[in-house]
């Protein structure tokens, strides 16, 4: 059940929206002299979609990063369900923007390297990654290796690996950017049902508006030069009367025009 | 790596090796190496004497028309092998094969045929160089962006003007990526050829000292010659980074 | 276009195999002989056992000084590659060695370990190990970072991520250094037959020189770097086979 969508004020936020999943309170991150995020606070829903979205340079990567637990906040802390982020985490599955496939290791491999590493039995962890290679819609293709598979495919076994460890929360790092137009609409409809059916929070991070306004729950949009959240829109779409139907909603697009009338001129 | 926070320059430890060196040798461990100091030393008497001067000069000699000739006729072969297809694939399996090929094996053959000389030293030379130069200006035309052709073509540039005004110049970064390569063969063939027909060069050099026991003497020219050899392929490296900064954004 | 390829390259050899044969019949000089003559040579020595006897020998300090400088190279390269105080100390000598013309070591090593199998192997490493520390090296440190990422997220521990990324993704590149190695031994090793002691098919080459049997000594030219040629080509058809999909370019000649 998706919670219903109002626009809300942020400061009202608390009182209706479920608990927290993922907070981030005053991360900064410096590499050198250059700041990358700076004191940036925000807090991600429990089973919802939160897009980070933004012009690059903005740091939304990076803030993902740290929330992934790849790299450390210069000052600021990460709490994921309650506890303090130091690392890496059972809780968290990350999705990378150029799929970081193992060349040498075909789809079952692949899917099933998460729980490799965790040290799952051979034979159980390949149980859990062919039940999600069906549900990505790669059956039959267990056998194949990355440099046969389209983009697309590929990052569908990038999906695939981070829902078999089962992770409370999925990070997104521009999932798919690296896919052509057709693909990544089939993508961007999978993904809502993924939303509605799996119960977890996901962290999106994108830089197309229409993306963000088509598959997000809520919406932080970042600027650069000094990192900060401009604004947290939670578009009000009634997303599960029909997928087909959302892009011609006219809250779609005027949240779109609204977005791009907010960014444009931090556009070069 | 860095000590302290300071960043330690690249090749800095270098000097650590210098002083283990300088240890081994002082210790009297071996009589092969003398310690670093001594080497230096005899370093600056060598480097001003006639025979020194003289292995020098044929060397350097040898080395240069070896390389000139790689260059000549290696990169017009490699620009027409990635242009025409017939060439190429007439060449191309004995391009791979001499590149892989042991080519010592084939220095008695120019010692019968050219003489005990200076002749067979500068072939020997080029061999060594001249085939990755073909191979890499060969891949640095093949790789030429369809585009930039037909934008050649469209502008109606001549065969010729295309080839100058365009072609080399976009092939330029693999080029001279093959030039540094063979270049730092080349080195490897001259004193190579030297020590097989040794009795020209730092070859005969070696020769004079190892027979007579000058190890300091040995070493002051083995210090030398790869100080050269290692300035060489720096400054070829160096040359290289100018002209790759377009090669990523062709 | 197999075919169109295969018959181009039949008659590429028999271009050059023909004209190898013309100039030895006007002849050219001396001391070149037919392509027939040679190949006749080649025969003889191949029957009579002679070639297999000299090959045994010349593969000796080939084969024993190759497996010295892969263990050790790419153990070597492998510790370069991890850790940045070793890259620190180790890298500029096998820079400076990979740079610099070795052979001529080639006397000083006879004075130190004599003119037996010890120099040869000797000679034999330090030509075929600096670019098997190099490139494995490289391949370590230019392993894509997002798939040891990848590995860290999910949990991999520092052996993990060696062991199943780190290593499996350098391999190409480790295995493209080693066959440069071979490469590299097979002139170290004929360098070693021809300017310490000849034997083998140095001795051959030397021999036949010296009594002026150029037939015999073109023989076993050819035959080195026939050997040679279809040993790498082998070994690049294995790396395609073992790697395919998974190949990355070579890190360093």
């Amino acid at each position: 059940m998706v919670m219903p969508q109002i626009k809300d004020p942020i400061g009202h936020l608390e009182m209706r929206a479920p608990p927290n999943a993922v907070v981030a309170r005053g991360v900064s991150k410096t590499y050198g002299d250059v700041e990358a995020l700076k004191n940036l606070s925000l807090e991600f829903p429990k089973g919802q979609l939160t897009s980070l979205l933004g012009p690059s340079g903005c740091g939304k990567t990076t803030l993902l990063k740290i929330i992934g637990g790849l790299l450390e906040p210069t000052a600021g802390e990460i709490e994921v369900n309650g506890t303090p982020v130091k690392g890496p985490g059972p809780d968290r599955a990350f999705v990378f923007q150029d799929f970081a496939l193992l060349p040498w290791a075909n789809v079952l491999r692949n899917v099933a390297f998460g729980l490799e590493l965790r040290g799952a039995a051979k034979s159980e962890r390949e149980a859990i990654a062919e039940k999600y290679i069906a549900e990505v819609g790669l059956s039959g293709f267990e056998k194949a290796f990355p440099h046969e598979l389209s983009g697309g495919m590929r990052q569908r076994v990038g999906l695939a690996r981070a829902l078999s460890v089962d992770a409370d929360v999925l990070l997104m790092d521009e999932p798919f950017s690296a896919v052509d137009e057709q693909t990544r609409r089939k993508f961007q409809e999978d993904l809502l049902r993924l939303v509605q059916n799996e119960n977890k929070t996901f962290i999106f991070v994108t830089h197309s508006i229409e993306e963000a306004v088509y598959v997000s729950d809520q919406i932080a949009i970042l600027l650069p030069r000094p990192s900060r959240v401009l604004e947290i829109i939670r578009p009000a779409i009634e997303r599960n009367k029909n997928v087909d139907n959302i892009r011609r909603d006219p809250e779609y697009l005027d949240i779109v025009d609204k977005i791009w009338a907010a960014l444009r001129s931090y556009v070069e | 790596m860095t000590l302290f926070g300071y960043r330690l320059p690249g090749m800095s430890s270098l000097i650590l090796w210098g002083l283990l060196w300088e240890i081994v040798g002082r210790s009297g461990m071996t009589f092969f190496i003398p310690p670093l100091s001594e080497v230096f030393l005899t370093l600056f008497e060598v480097i001003g004497t006639p025979p020194f001067l003289k292995a020098l000069s044929e060397t350097s000699y040898a080395f240069a028309a070896g390389v000139f000739f790689a260059l000549v006729i290696g990169i017009p072969v490699g620009i027409l092998m990635g242009k025409n297809r017939l060439v190429d694939e007439l060449l191309l399996p004995w391009v791979n094969i001499f590149l892989s090929a042991p080519l010592t094996a084939l220095v008695p053959v120019l010692m019968v045929l050219f003489g005990f000389g200076m002749r067979s030293i500068i072939i020997t030379t080029t061999l060594f160089a001249i085939w990755i130069i073909i191979l890499n200006a060969r891949a640095g035309v093949m790789q030429i962006n369809r585009s930039l052709v037909e934008m050649a073509r469209s502008f109606g540039a001549t065969p010729m003007v295309a080839f100058y005004k365009i072609y080399f110049w976009a092939a330029l970064p693999e080029i001279l990526g093959g030039v540094r390569i063979g270049v730092i063969r080349a080195v490897k063939g001259v004193i190579i050829g030297q020590l097989l027909i040794s009795i020209v060069g730092f070859g005969a050099l070696f020769e004079l000292y190892a027979n007579n026991f000058l190890m300091a003497h040995f070493w002051a020219v083995l210090v030398v010659l790869f100080a050269l050899a290692f300035t060489v392929s720096e400054f070829l490296a160096y040359l290289e980074r100018r002209v790759s900064y377009y090669a990523a954004k062709r | 276009m197999a075919s169109r390829s295969l018959q181009l390259k039949i008659l590429s050899a028999v271009a050059v195999f023909g004209a190898w044969q013309i100039a030895g019949m006007i002849p050219v000089s001396y001391a070149f002989p037919t392509f027939l003559e040679s190949m006749s040579a080649l025969g003889r020595m191949a029957v009579d056992g002679s070639l297999y006897q000299a090959y045994l020998e010349t593969l000796k300090p080939l084969v024993v000084g190759v497996a010295i400088s892969a263990f050790l190279g790419i153990g070597l390269g492998l510790w370069i590659g991890l850790s940045s105080k070793f890259d620190w100390l180790f890298s500029p000598i096998f820079i400076v060695m990979q740079a610099a013309p070795l052979a001529a070591l080639i006397p000083l090593l006879v004075m130190a370990y004599g003119i037996g199998l010890t120099s040869k192997v000797f000679v034999v490493c330090i030509m075929a190990m600096p670019v098997i520390v190099l490139n494995t090296a490289g391949a370590v440190r230019n392993t894509p970072s997002s798939i040891k990422e990848m590995g860290r997220s999910f949990l991999g521990t520092d052996v993990d991520i060696i062991l199943k990324i780190i290593i499996p993704a350098a391999s190409p590149v480790i295995f493209s250094g080693l066959r440069l190695g071979i490469s590299a031994g097979f002139i170290g090793a004929i360098l070693a037959e021809l300017k310490i002691t000849p034997t083998g098919v140095g001795d051959i080459i030397t021999y036949s020189r010296s009594i002026a049997d150029y037939p015999s000594m073109y023989a076993a030219i050819f035959s080195i770097i026939l050997l040679a040629v279809v040993f790498l080509n082998i070994v690049e058809r294995l790396e395609a086979y073992l790697f395919e999909g998974n190949v990355r370019g070579y890190a360093s000649d």
